[in-house]
């Protein structure tokens, strides 16, 4: 599964162009817990949450998240969408709920990685 | 830390700074990458860093991470002049937190930290006063986990 792939499937809009899509995504972590991030998520995971905010992008640059996915239309401060680029981390946004895009994307996955 | 210490760098860290979070932690990932060190140790060397520097934000007035690099350790230390921790034992459960609302609104506070800092270093020792601040020493080998 590419995150091509996982945007597409959100219809997510893509929040800081130029990054490569065509990247394997084959570990996903779904949390609004940023303590949970550091705590329990596997390096090269894509990350699906419900914040915004700038500590995302800074747990996601510390812990190598390869990608985060944003539900709920929420959308960072242009700041925060700075400091994603600088650091090459791909950020989307989706109007999916958490649970509809942990859905959506579970269907790629294949039974064991679920 | 006995080991000859080929490089150190302190990094100032304001209490309450929520804005700038983090900064300092992602500073020290990447040079600790720029020497070319293990990535599983430099992950683990990041996630402490970052645990021991958002502690100092969220309850201590002023503080400072140092990094030092020898050939076979990295030792980061956080110090703060806070509250101090009343019950250690208590502290290190994972779950156990006395965070804010505002806190736990950016993500954190979930009582993970000091419990997510021992699972990740080599090394861990704590010393706190109430009343006097927290030091907490943090010690990773450069060879790794699996050498």
């Amino acid at each position: 599964m590419t995150l091509r792939e996982i945007q597409a499937s959100l219809s997510g809009e893509l929040l800081t162009p130029g990054v490569n899509l065509d990247i394997e995504c084959p570990k996903l972590f779904a949390s609004d817990l940023m303590s949970d991030v550091l705590a329990f998520i596997q390096p090269g995971s894509v990350l699906i949450t419900g914040l915004a905010n700038a500590h995302v992008v800074r747990t996601s640059v510390l812990v190598n998240v390869k990608a985060v996915i944003i539900v709920q239309g929420k959308r960072p401060d242009v700041t925060v969408i700075d400091e994603a680029r600088e650091n090459n981390l791909p950020v989307i946004s989706t109007r999916c709920s958490m649970f509809d895009a942990c859905s959506r994307i579970s269907r790629f996955l294949p039974e064991e990685n679920r | 830390m006995t080991e000859r210490v080929a490089f150190r760098q302190g990094f100032p860290v304001s209490g309450g700074d929520y804005l700038h979070a983090g900064q300092a932690s992602v500073k020290i990932k990447n040079l600790l990458r720029e020497l070319g060190l293990k990535d599983d140790v430099v992950l683990r060397a990041a996630i402490v860093s970052y645990e021991a520097e958002m502690n100092i934000i969220m309850y201590a007035s002023q503080g400072r991470l140092e990094l030092a690099v020898a050939p076979h350790r990295i030792l980061i230390v956080g110090e703060d002049s806070g509250p101090g921790i009343e019950d250690i034992e208590l502290a290190m459960r994972e779950g156990y937190s006395t965070a804010t609302p505002e806190m736990r609104e950016l993500g954190f506070g979930a009582g993970m930290g000091l419990p997510n800092i021992k699972k990740n270093a080599d090394d861990f020792r704590i010393q706190s006063e109430p009343g006097r601040g927290t030091r907490l020493e943090m010690t990773i080998r450069t060879n790794g986990r699996d050498a």
